[in-house]
C-alpha cells in the first residue's frame, strides 16, 4: 500500500518533469529574441532584453511609467507613444485608447512586447521617476477616515517633484491579499522639503492599499514607492486660482499652498473645501492661517449635510454656487480639482458655465 | 459505445452543445461575447486547443494512466497537460507566426482555465470513446462553442442600442440570453442522443 502510493507521487512528479522540461527547453528556443535596441525619444539608446513586456522592460532598466493594475491591460495608465516596432494594435488595448490616442501610435506599455528593434517617445520627465526606500516617520489622524503619512526618505536620497504630483505607494502582502498592488496618492508636503513627503490618505472600504495603510502601518515600518507622476501641477502664471477639493483631496492642495508660501505670491485664490459633515473638516487652523500669510487668499469650507446639532455657520450644500463670488475674470483664473470623477465633473461642467476657458481647468481625478 | 464518430461530431455541435447543453466554458464565453470579431478569434482557438488537447489527453489516459494504475490522477495530469500544451503554443505562434499570434494567440492564456476544454477531456474517458470518437467530439465541440459565442456576439451587438433595465445589464441579460438560447437548442434534442 505505501510503496503504492510513493510509485504513484513519483510517476506523476515524472510527468510534471518531463512537462516541465519540455516548457524550459520550449522558453529557451522560443521566447529567445536575443539582445535589442530600445531608443527613447531619438536620443537614448538602450541594449534590452527581447521577450518581455515594454513596462517590464523599462523598469528593469530603471525608467518608470505609471501602471496602477501591475500590467494586467486593465487600468490604462501606462500608456505611451510607440513609433516603431511595436507591432500591431491587440484587441486587449483597443478598450482602454481613445480612437485619436489610437491614430497617434499610443500603446499600452504592459500589452507591447519588446520583440525587435524599437523606438518609443516618452515625457522628458518620466526620466525623474525612481524608486524610494523610506521609513515612516509619523501618523497623524486627521479625521476618523483621514490619516496624513510622513515618510522620511532612505539616507542620503533626495526627491524632487513639483507641488501637486504624485507617488504611487506599494503595498506588502498581509491577510487575504497575497500580492503586492500599486496605488496614486498626492504628496501632501512641500517640494522644498525632499528627504520625506507627507501623503494624506483616506480609508477606503475594502480599499486594498487605504486599508493596508490605515490597519497594518506604524511608525519606524518600511514602504517603497515610486515616483513624481502627473501633470497637475502649479502652473507659474500671475492668473486667480480657484482650488475645489474634499476628503483627501486637500493633499496636492496642501503642497501647493505650501510652495506659495516659501516662494511668495500676490495671486488671487480661494480655496473651496466641500464635505459632508463637521467631522470631515480637518487642517482647518491650517488653512485659515494661510489667508494672513497671503494677500487674498479665502479658505471655505462648505458642508452639504450638517445636522442642526453641529451648529455650523459656515456655507452649505454644493461648493458650485459659490463659484460666482470667488471669480473676478473669468478668463483670467485657472481652476485646480482634485477628487472623485463624479465631483470633477460636475464642478468642470460648472466653471465652464461661468465662462473659464477648458484648458485652465487641471484636475486630479481618484478614478 | 459504439456511435460513429460523424455522428459524435454533429451531435456534440447540436444536440450535446457543450456551452448550451453543458454549460461549461462559460467565464471565456461571457466576457469575450462583447465583440464579434474577438469572438470568432477566441472561439476558433478554442476549437483548435480542445481537438489537439483531447487527442493529447486520450493517448495518456490509454497509453500512461491506465496501464502504471494511475487513473484517479487524471483530473490533475489533464490539467497539467491543457496547461503545458497552451502555454507552448502561444509560444511557438509567437514565433513564427506573429500574424496569427495577434489574433489568435492573445487569446491562448484564457483557454488554459477554459472548463470545456477539460470537460471534453473528461467526458471523453467517462464515455470510453475511442481516439477517432474522441477527436470527433472534441472538434464538434468546439465548434458548437464557436457557434455559441457567435450567437451571442451578434445578439449583444444589437443590444448596445436597446434599453436594458440597469440591473440586468452586462452578464445579467448575458445569461438570461443564453438560457433562452439553451432552449432553442433543446429543440435539436430528439435527432440523436449521446448522454
Amino acid at each position: 500500500m505505501f510503496q503504492r502510493i510513493l510509485s504513484d507521487i513519483a510517476l506523476m512528479s515524472a510527468i510534471g518533469v518531463v512537462l516541465a522540461a519540455i516548457m524550459v527547453i520550449a522558453q529557451r528556443w522560443l521566447s529567445n529574441y536575443g539582445e535589442v535596441n530600445l531608443n527613447i525619444n531619438g536620443k537614448r539608446d538602450l541594449t534590452v532584453k527581447g521577450g518581455n513586456s515594454l513596462l517590464a522592460t523599462l523598469s528593469d532598466n530603471q525608467i518608470f511609467i505609471p501602471s496602477a493594475c501591475g500590467g494586467r491591460g486593465s487600468c490604462g495608465a501606462c500608456k505611451c507613444k510607440v513609433i516603431e516596432g511595436g507591432g500591431p494594435l491587440l484587441p486587449t488595448e483597443k478598450p482602454l485608447l481613445s480612437k485619436a490616442e489610437q491614430a497617434g501610435s499610443i500603446r499600452l506599455g504592459c500589452q507591447v512586447k519588446v520583440k525587435s528593434d524599437i523606438k518609443i517617445e516618452l515625457p522628458e520627465a518620466i526620466f525623474n521617476i525612481r524608486r524610494f526606500h523610506s521609513v515612516i516617520e509619523e501618523i497623524i489622524d486627521y479625521t476618523y477616515d483621514i490619516k496624513g503619512i510622513t515618510f522620511k526618505l532612505q539616507q542620503g536620497e533626495t526627491i524632487d517633484f513639483k507641488a501637486g504630483q504624485y507617488v504611487q505607494l506599494e503595498t506588502e502582502p498581509y491577510e487575504k491579499v497575497k500580492q503586492k498592488v500599486m496605488r496614486a496618492y498626492s504628496i501632501s508636503s512641500k517640494p522644498q522639503i525632499n528627504d520625506r513627503i507627507q501623503l494624506i490618505i483616506r480609508l477606503v472600504p475594502e480599499g486594498i492599499c487605504s486599508t493596508w495603510v490605515h490597519k497594518y502601518l506604524k511608525v519606524g515600518d518600511k514602504v517603497n514607492f515610486t515616483g513624481p507622476y502627473g501633470d497637475f501641477y502649479l502652473r507659474d502664471t500671475d492668473a486667480d486660482i480657484l482650488f475645489v477639493a474634499g476628503g483627501s483631496g486637500k493633499a496636492p492642495i496642501k503642497s501647493m499652498l505650501e510652495h506659495l508660501r516659501e516662494i511668495g505670491t500676490n495671486r488671487k485664490m480661494t480655496y473651496f473645501f466641500g464635505a459632508r459633515t463637521t467631522k470631515d473638516l480637518y487642517l482647518t487652523d491650517e488653512f485659515r492661517a494661510f489667508e494672513d500669510v497671503f494677500e487674498q487668499f479665502e479658505y471655505v469650507p462648505v458642508l452639504s449635510h450638517t445636522l442642526p446639532e453641529e451648529n455650523w455657520n459656515g456655507k452649505t450644500g454644493f461648493v458650485m454656487p459659490y463659484f460666482k463670488d470667488a471669480i473676478r475674470d473669468p478668463k483670467n483664473t485657472e481652476a485646480y480639482l482634485c477628487g472623485s470623477p463624479g465631483m470633477i465633473n460636475a464642478v468642470t461642467k460648472s466653471l465652464i458655465e461661468y465662462g473659464l476657458s477648458e484648458d485652465k481647468i487641471y484636475y486630479d481625478s481618484f478614478g | 459505445m459504439d456511435i460513429s464518430a460523424f455522428v459524435l461530431f454533429w451531435a456534440a455541435i447540436f444536440t450535446s452543445n457543450i456551452l448550451l447543453t453543458n454549460f461549461l466554458g462559460m467565464c471565456s464565453y461571457l466576457s469575450v461575447s462583447r465583440e464579434l470579431e474577438s469572438s470568432l478569434g477566441l472561439g476558433t482557438a478554442v476549437i483548435f486547443v480542445l481537438t489537439v488537447t483531447a487527442a493529447l489527453n486520450w493517448l495518456v489516459y490509454n497509453y500512461i494512466l491506465v496501464p502504471f494504475e494511475i487513473v484517479y490522477l487524471q483530473y490533475i495530469v489533464f490539467i497539467i497537460v491543457i496547461a503545458a500544451f497552451v502555454q507552448f503554443l502561444e509560444l511557438l505562434i509567437e514565433r513564427y507566426a506573429p500574424a496569427l499570434y495577434y489574433t489568435l494567440g492573445i487569446f491562448l492564456p484564457l483557454i488554459t482555465v477554459n472548463c470545456a476544454i477539460f470537460g471534453v477531456s473528461l467526458f471523453m474517458i467517462i464515455r470510453n470513446y475511442s481516439f477517432i470518437q474522441s477527436v470527433a467530439f472534441a472538434a464538434g465541440s468546439g465548434i458548437g462553442w464557436l457557434l455559441a459565442i457567435l450567437m451571442l456576439a451578434g445578439i449583444r451587438r444589437k443590444l448596445k442600442e436597446k434599453l436594458v433595465p440597469v440591473g440586468l445589464r452586462g452578464a445579467g441579460i448575458s445569461l438570461i440570453i443564453t438560457g433562452i438560447m439553451a432552449l432553442g437548442f433543446v429543440g435539436f434534442s430528439g435527432i440523436v442522443q449521446i448522454q
